[in-house]
C-alpha cells in the first residue's frame, strides 16, 4: 500500500509542471506579435492597460496550449519531441489541465474585455476556441491541411493586440494576421520533413505521411513563393517603413532560397546529408517571423520620434 | 527507518503555493493598477445620489 503512495507522490506537480502547462515558448512568439500589433496601432495605448492586455493574451494563449494537451495527451505520449510534457509523463492529471485551461480562458477573455474592449476579448475567445475545438479537436487527427488551417489560431495575437489599441480591424492587422498564417505551413513542414518518425507513430495525418515527401516539397515552396508578396505588403501600409521594406527584401530572398533547394532536391540527396538544408529552412523561418516582426517595431519606434524616412 | 520531515515532494508543494501565491498577489496588484489608471482616464464619475449636485448637473444656460 505505502509504495504505490510512494510513487503517486513521485508524481506531483510542482509549480514549473503547471507553468510548462502553458507552453510557455509558443506564448513568447504570441506576447511578442501581440506587443508588436499593439505598439504599431496608431492609437496611443497606457503603459498599464497595454501590459495588462499583452499579459490576459499571454494567459488566454497559454489556457489554449493547456486545453490542448489535455485533448492531445495520448499523441504527446507517444511523440518523442512531446513525452516529457507535464500531462504524458504524469505530473500533471489529464483533467487537471483540463480545469486549468477552461479556468484561464474565461479569466483571459474577461479580463481582456475589462483592460481594454469587447473586439479585442471576442478575438481572444475566438482564437482560444478555434486553437482547442477546430484544431486540437476537428483538424489535427483528421486531415493534412491541419496545420494550414489550425495556423490561424497562432496569427490572431497580432490581430488581437491592434484590437486593444483602436478597437477595430483594418488592413494593416489582416496583413499581419496573413503574414503569420501564410508563414505557418513551411515552418511546420520543413519540421515534418526531418522529423520524420514522430508524426508516424503518433499517426497524425502530416502531410508527409498522407501525400509523401514530394508533395511537400511541393506545398513548402508553393507557400513561401506566395508568402513573399503578403511580407513585402506590409511594407506599402501605414505601418511599413523603410527597415521593414529592406528586412523583408532580404528575409524573403532568403526564404525562397532556402525553400527552393528543399523543393529541387529529392529524398536521397537529404538523407545523405542528414536533411541539412531542411533543418536550416526551419531555423530561418525562425528568424524570419521574429525579424519581421521586430522590424515593424523598429520602424514604429523611428516614427514615434518623428523620423520620417519615407 | 527514521521519519525524516522533509521529503523531496515538499519542496513540491512548497514550489506550488509559494507560485499560487505570488501569481494572486500580483493578479491583484495588476487589478488596482488598472483600476486606478482607467479611473484617472475617465476622470471623476459623479451621479445621482439622491439630492442634486452641482458638479453632477448639465451646464446652465446663461441668465439673460
Amino acid at each position: 500500500m505505502s509504495e504505490t503512495h510512494i510513487t503517486d507522490f513521485d508524481r506531483e506537480a510542482g509549480f514549473g509542471d503547471y507553468f510548462a502547462l502553458l507552453k510557455p515558448r509558443v506564448m513568447s512568439l504570441v506576447i511578442f506579435t501581440a506587443l508588436v500589433g499593439l505598439i504599431v496601432a496608431p492609437v496611443p495605448v497606457h503603459p498599464v492597460v497595454a501590459l495588462c492586455s499583452i499579459l490576459f493574451i499571454a494567459i488566454g494563449a497559454g489556457a489554449s496550449g493547456a486545453l490542448n494537451m489535455w485533448w492531445d495527451a495520448d499523441i504527446d505520449a507517444v511523440m518523442k519531441r512531446t513525452a516529457k510534457r507535464p500531462v504524458p509523463s504524469g505530473r500533471v492529471a489529464a483533467d487537471e489541465a483540463l480545469a486549468i485551461g477552461v479556468a484561464l480562458s474565461g479569466l483571459a477573455v474577461v479580463m481582456l474585455a475589462l483592460a481594454a474592449n469587447l473586439l479585442a476579448a471576442g478575438l481572444l475567445a475566438f482564437t482560444i476556441f478555434f486553437y482547442a475545438v477546430i484544431y486540437s479537436m476537428l483538424l489535427k487527427r483528421s486531415t493534412p491541411q491541419n496545420i494550414v488551417i489550425g495556423g490561424a489560431a497562432g496569427a490572431f495575437p497580432p490581430m488581437i493586440g491592434w484590437a486593444v489599441a483602436t478597437g477595430g480591424v483594418s488592413v494593416e492587422s489582416a496583413l499581419m494576421f496573413a503574414l503569420i498564417f501564410m508563414w505557418t505551413p513551411p515552418h511546420f513542414w520543413a519540421l515534418a520533413l526531418f522529423m520524420k518518425s514522430d508524426y508516424d507513430v503518433a499517426k497524425v495525418p502530416m502531410l508527409t505521411v498522407t501525400h509523401g515527401r514530394r508533395v511537400t516539397r511541393n506545398h513548402v515552396f508553393g507557400y513561401t513563393l506566395s508568402l513573399a508578396p503578403v511580407a513585402l505588403g506590409i511594407g506599402f501600409t501605414s505601418i511599413g517603413g523603410p527597415v521593414y521594406l529592406a528586412t523583408s527584401a532580404v528575409l524573403n530572398a532568403l526564404f525562397l532560397k532556402g525553400a527552393w533547394t528543399v523543393w529541387r532536391r529529392d529524398e536521397p540527396a537529404a538523407e545523405a546529408d542528414g536533411y541539412a538544408a531542411e533543418r536550416k529552412l526551419f531555423r530561418l523561418s525562425l528568424s524570419y517571423l521574429f525579424l519581421h516582426f521586430g522590424a515593424l517595431l523598429v520602424d514604429a519606434t523611428l516614427k514615434s520620434f518623428g523620423v520620417e524616412l519615407w | 527507518m527514521a521519519l525524516r520531515a522533509e521529503h523531496e515532494i515538499h519542496k513540491r508543494r512548497r514550489s506550488r503555493n509559494v507560485g499560487v501565491g505570488i501569481a494572486l498577489a500580483g493578479f491583484v496588484a495588476l487589478v488596482f493598477a488598472l483600476s486606478v489608471v482607467k479611473i484617472n482616464t475617465v476622470g471623476p464619475v459623479e451621479g445621482f445620489d439622491h439630492t442634486p449636485r452641482a458638479s453632477a448637473l448639465p451646464p446652465q444656460e446663461p441668465a439673460e
